[in-house]
């Protein structure tokens, strides 16, 4: 018999980004929140130390901070005819853990989706016709670029992101990425600092005519006070920022942005190491009453509240749905139901150039240091002769030179051995890379649900991950492959090498944590399981916040989007929900 | 005779702007919170130098708080340490400053304070060891070590400098910390700088190197208010006064200290600079290069979010305690208002040997155009042990 | 980890009331941020000397195949000389050893190359079968233990492992391609970590490539475009190099 608590205006699962953004609205609007947070307790002045964050062995490749498959797995198959076995380490992406989530240890890449893309059907079928896009399952986000744009606004300002901007009212502007939609105003810091590998990117793509511009970054280039008040500090490009948390809050999370503010309020309550089983709902499946959670002795407790917020991460939102019974599970042969839908996730392939006598210093650098061209992404290019929608940026970032995984050699060179070590002495100072990370556009057979076999430590169904890359992504990959081998002669290296993407996502080495789709946000029900404001259709106090919510992924990384939907269904629920509960868009 | 009128029509003065929360407001001063708790329910242990204490339940419960009491009871104990029955108190509770306030003000505090919640909560106090244990030889203490606390006999000062005496020398007991102690635990020599305990209350005087004379009347206020100034950052035992008290004081009550305290004579330096350490200042540097400068700076200045090395009067004070202590364990800004981040130092005794602390401490207080005494890795060894004994 | 609420323990000053409504582990947090005084876990550097989890043989076994794997030459000491079969050892002494932070929970089914390890042995498990069938192919083919056979027959060995021509004798669910790259990764970790961890002895290899290790503040040098960076290795318990 679960213990019962008092109830509060709104309960949050999960105190990472979205988390603590709902919880910082909700409460200024006076509602009484309590965030239960599966993972511990965690913040700069207690666990980030600055003298120990510089461990590759216990946080990049140990993983330290990440959430450990014993905790949760998941399952994987490429496809409906494989059986999925459970990950049993997580190695192609590698979801966060605790409070501020993977926003502690993220590369703090900020970026905004294209106008075009919250209206990505509306917009290729416009421009190429129907046919183009008839095998990809893309559709409309409800949401319109004038709406959200005031929202991603705030998500920069509250990080202090770090960039230039290309398009400010119309206007473009030199220096910055002539592709991206219209700005109100520029980022609230200036670019970074360039390394020499990014530098010389910049360089070389300026003179092939494409239009190189500074990664929009969570990594500071200079001390800052956001709009609440709270203070960061400037990055010190030490190299351990991926993976790591910040040692010298110059990193955007929730800890470096939010939490001193949040945690002081009395109306705000954070229950750490406590994991929500589910979400309880009246008889009639039209309203959640509680969570149940249990906590860190393992205590059975029910919370109830007037509304639930997911925030556990785009994933993890799906599973909670589903364990919830929140709307129709998905099902991939009749194409009905809407929860684990059009789940999506990147596409990217990368070159690498090796030099002679070259000192490009690759440990100089921060999570989302570099330069970058959209020339090639999204629908930024014709691509009435191509048998492919989507695209890609191209970076060259200089993240880190941790030698346990970064110790470049030539392509042939063995992997032990004297050659070997001869290779990497040469290798290490003279390598740079960039690489093209990619649309990632959904099918009918990409989906989440349930695994039937494999369950959690607590007895719960694991999801189970059913994905390909689709031959549209294919296409579209190789394609931009192609245009990188042929960005390749200007450097003039000793060796250079592109990669190509196949068939057969591999869930072992490492990709991306851009996991997309699954509850996502749309003006039909029948096609969405939340509404415009990510409101559920089914159960209407529930709001379920991540990157779950998007439709498709581009082209890009997903955490300035899912900030300023957060932001963006923060002002629904304070501006019209609390004074009107119930379903804001008829269904 | 005059002069106390003078400073009590003051006192009236100042706080009749605040009529509707003046008692509260006074709580507020004396930072009565900082030993009795926020819900003034005591049970806090205090160490003194004579053994542990534990503060007394001041809310109106009648069992376990001061509800029996009277308001000339109240009085007896704020003004002159006596509690009910001729029970004396020790001077933990700072009645030697609180003698200072005028009955109008503690008038005031005994109102609001009967309209607190009564919480129960039972409290053992007496936990000195004999001879300490005995109250009786407070009647002593009161006689043969009077407080040094200077009754301004002084013309010719602003109604600013009168209101800031009265606040630093009455109610907020600023010399409780700041100002050295005798023997037997009565101050001497105004707000010089003391060791509380494994810390370093600073230097409040106007001398340039270890005490306020480089800052301006506004940088006081902006440390008072918010916790953090051009110059330094308030934290540990400083970050809980200013989280509790001064960050809520108003603006006028600020300034007036400030100018009160810009108006100290200048101590008498800190003993700098370090001579013949070389060698300290070579490995310093490495050491400070490595472990430090990522968050304040290779030019000591700090940023936004922390402090600036040079010409911190903290990073400059005689005694080397609060530097040695928050690099060994750590400390974490007040968080106020103004500046609610409260940044971190992280604890680096686990990775810094006591030589190499003391490097890099040297460095630090001798660098930029800082000048101070340097530090020993034996100093840091003491300090070490006392910090993980609990001393 | 605890979280003690800082005490002022002074006269004339006191605590905060508690924030923590601390339990053994699972705090609710209100009010205040936490914070302690020696907050923190540092990572806490291993003994170097003995065997915590190899037996005598195994230990000769993986230092064998360290140096090789790593040979000694002007860029650097040998893997063994480095400490790398000391780093393993703990490695294998500890939760890596353990997969204390992985799913073990069954059934156990063969999985496609796509799916990752399904094996039901962890890390300890797979070094004591893996070297043990080692030894076994090795008397078969050589009539030696690995550890006797001239440096290069083990390097024909371990060749023989890594391109796929020899097959141990091991278990379903666990390869001869599993356990050698299992062994090379672990090397190299060995190789490149931080000395805390038992290799990387003297900061060997962070001097052959050029990586300064633990330092953490580079806004002096970033603007340097192609310079070389001036400081040698900082490790994160050690002095300079």
């Amino acid at each position: 018999m679960a213990r019962l608590l008092p109830k509060k205006d709104a309960v949050i699962i999960g105190l990472g980004w979205t988390g603590s953004i709902l919880a910082q609205q909700l409460t200024d609007a006076g509602l009484n929140v309590v965030a239960i947070e599966r993972g511990p307790w965690r913040d700069t002045a207690t666990d980030f130390n600055i003298g120990y964050m510089q461990d590759e062995l216990r946080f990049a490749i140990r993983k330290d901070l990440f959430l450990q498959p014993a905790v949760e797995a998941m399952t994987m198959r490429n496809s409906l005819s494989q059986t999925a076995l459970p990950m049993r380490d997580y190695g192609s992406f590698l979801p966060g853990n605790g409070v501020g989530g993977a926003g502690v240890h993220w590369n703090g890449h900020t970026w905004r989706f294209w106008d075009s893309d919250f209206e990505i059907k509306t917009h290729l079928t416009k421009r190429y016709g129907a046919g183009k896009i008839k095998d990809l399952q893309l559709q409309d986000w409800g949401v319109s670029w004038s709406e959200i744009e005031p929202s991603f606004d705030k998500f920069e300002y509250l990080g202090g992101i770090s960039g230039k901007a290309g398009n400010l009212k119309g206007q473009i502007q030199p220096g910055g990425n002539p592709f991206e939609s219209p700005r109100a105003r520029d980022y609230p810091n200036p670019p970074m600092r360039m390394p020499y590998a990014s530098a010389l990117f910049a360089d070389k793509m300026k003179e092939l005519g494409f239009h190189p511009f500074p990664l929009p970054s969570a990594n500071l280039s200079q001390a800052y006070v956001n709009p609440l008040g709270v203070r960061m500090g400037q990055c010190s490009y030490c190299g351990f920022c991926e993976r790591f948390a910040c040692g010298n809050y110059s990193k955007a999370s929730a800890q470096t942005t939010i939490l001193p503010v949040l945690v002081k309020k009395p109306n705000f309550e954070a229950r750490t190491e406590c994991e929500v089983l589910k979400i309880n709902l009246t008889a009639d499946g039209k309203h959640a009453r509680s969570v149940t959670y249990l906590d860190a002795h393992g205590v059975e407790v029910e919370q109830p509240g007037d509304m639930v917020l997911v925030c556990a991460y785009g994933l993890m939102n799906v599973r909670m749905m589903l364990l919830s019974k929140i709307g129709a599970p998905y099902d991939p042969v009749s194409g009905k139901g809407v929860v684990g839908r059009n789940y999506c996730y990147q596409t990217s392939a990368g070159a690498r150039l090796l030099f002679e006598d070259k000192h490009f210093n690759p440990f100089i650098g921060a999570g989302s240091l570099g330069q970058t061209i959209d020339d090639f992404n999204g629908d930024a290019f014709d691509h009435s002769k191509l048998d492919f929608v989507g695209g890609a940026g191209i970076s060259c970032t200089v993240t880190n030179g941790r030698p346990i995984s970064n110790r470049p050699t030539a392509p042939g060179t063995p992997r032990w051995g004297a050659k070997w070590k001869q290779a990497t002495a040469e290798g290490y100072q003279n390598a740079m890379g960039f690489g093209s990370q990619g649309s990632s556009y959904p099918v009918r057979e990409n989906y989440l649900d349930l695994d039937p076999t494999y369950t959690d430590r607590h007895g719960r169904p694991l999801l189970r991950v059913t994905f390909d890359f689709p031959d549209n992504d294919i296409a579209m990959s190789n394609y931009l492959s192609d245009q990188m081998e042929k960005m390749l002669k200007p450097f003039n290296a000793k060796y250079s090498a592109v990669s190509r993407l196949r068939k057969g996502w591999n869930s072992v080495p490492y990709q991306s944590t851009h996991n997309t789709g699954g509850a996502v946000m749309g003006g039909d029900p029948k096609t969405s399981a939340v509404n415009k404001y990510l409101q559920s259709w089914d159960v209407p106090n529930v709001f379920v916040i991540g990157a779950s919510a998007f439709a498709h992924n581009a082209g890009m990384n997903p955490t300035g989007t899912v900030g300023a939907l957060a932001f963006w269904a923060a002002e629904a629920i304070t501006t019209k929900y609390i004074k009107n509960p119930g379903a804001l868009v008829p269904a | 005779m005059k002069q106390v009128i003078f400073v009590a029509a003051f006192a009236a003065l100042s706080t009749s702007a605040f009529a509707d929360d003046a008692g509260k407001y006074q709580a507020i001063l004396g930072d009565c919170a900082g030993c009795h708790g926020k819900d003034l329910s005591g049970g806090v242990t205090l160490m003194t130098p004579f053994g542990k204490l534990v503060t007394p339940n001041i809310t109106p419960d009648k069992d376990t708080g001061i509800g029996n009491y009277t308001a000339d009871d109240f009085r007896a104990a704020m003004k002159q340490g006596l509690a009910p029955g001729g029970k004396r108190l020790y001077p933990a509770m700072p009645y030697p400053y609180y003698a200072r306030m005028s009955d109008g003000d503690v008038a005031a505090l005994w109102s609001w304070l009967q309209t607190v919640k009564p919480v129960k909560n039972s409290v053992d106090v007496n936990q000195l060891h004999f001879p300490f244990n005995m109250r009786i030889m407070m009647a002593g203490w009161s006689l043969f070590a009077p407080s040094s606390i200077r009754v301004s006999d002084v013309v010719g000062k602003s109604d600013a400098w009168h209101r800031g005496d009265y606040l630093v020398n009455g109610p907020a007991h600023c010399g409780a910390c700041h100002s050295p102690k005798t023997m037997l635990g009565a101050d001497k020599g105004p707000l010089t700088g003391a060791v509380l305990q494994g810390w370093y209350a600073p230097d409040l005087t106007s001398d340039p190197n270890a005490g306020l004379g480089r800052w301006s009347t506004a940088d006081i206020v902006d440390y008072l208010k918010t916790g953090r100034n051009a110059h330094s950052i308030a934290s540990g035992p400083m970050a809980e006064a200013v989280e509790n008290s001064s960050s809520q004081m108003n603006d006028a009550d600020l300034t007036a200290i400030a100018v009160y305290l810009k108006d100290l004579p200048a101590s008498h330096g800190n003993g700098g600079p370090a001579t013949g350490a070389e060698a300290q200042m070579k490995a310093g540097k490495d050491g400070y290069d490595i472990n430090c400068a990522a968050c304040h700076g290779p030019d000591g200045k700090g940023n936004a979010l922390f402090p600036p090395l040079a010409a911190n009067p903290n990073v400059l004070q005689v005694r080397d305690n609060t530097i040695v202590r928050v690099v060994l364990a750590g400390t974490r800004a007040a968080a106020t208002t103004g500046a609610p981040t409260g940044p971190a130092m992280p604890s680096l005794g686990w990775k810094l040997s006591n030589q190499q602390a003391a490097d890099i401490l040297t460095y630090v207080r001798n660098n930029w155009g800082n000048r101070a005494p340097a530090v020993s890795a034996e100093t840091v060894e003491r300090i070490r042990g006392e910090l993980h004994s609990g001393s | 980890m605890l979280h003690v609420l800082s005490r002022r323990r002074l006269l004339a000053s006191a605590a905060a009331v508690p924030i923590l409504a601390a339990t053994a582990r699972g705090e609710t947090i209100s009010g205040q941020l936490p914070w302690s005084p020696f907050a923190g876990e540092p990572p806490k550097p291993v003994n170097p000397l003995g065997w915590y989890f190899f037996h005598p043989g195994e230990a000769a076994t993986v230092e064998a195949i360290v140096d090789r794997l790593i040979p000694a030459d002007h860029l650097s000491p040998g893997g063994k000389d480095c400490g790398c079969a000391v780093f393993i050892d703990r490695q294998l002494a500890g939760s890596f050893g353990q997969a204390s932070r992985l799913y073990t929970k069954g059934p156990f089914m063969p999985g496609l190359s796509t799916q990752g390890y399904q094996g039901d042995l962890a890390p300890a498990g797979r070094y004591r079968l893996g070297l043990r069938a080692l030894d076994d192919y090795t008397n078969t083919t050589y009539k030696k233990n690995f550890v006797a056979l001239a440096a290069e027959e083990q390097d024909e060995v371990l060749a023989g492992l890594d391109g796929g021509k020899i097959k141990l004798k091991l278990r379903p669910g666990f390869s001869t391609k599993e356990f050698f790259e299992l062994v090379l990764q672990n090397t190299m970790e060995g190789f490149f970590a931080d000395p805390l961890y038992g290799g990387n002895r003297g900061m060997a290899s962070w001097k052959m490539v050029g990586f300064p290790g633990a330092r953490y503040d580079y806004r002096d040098h970033i603007d340097k475009h192609n310079v070389p960076y001036p400081k040698g290795p900082v490790s994160i318990y050690g002095k300079e190099a």
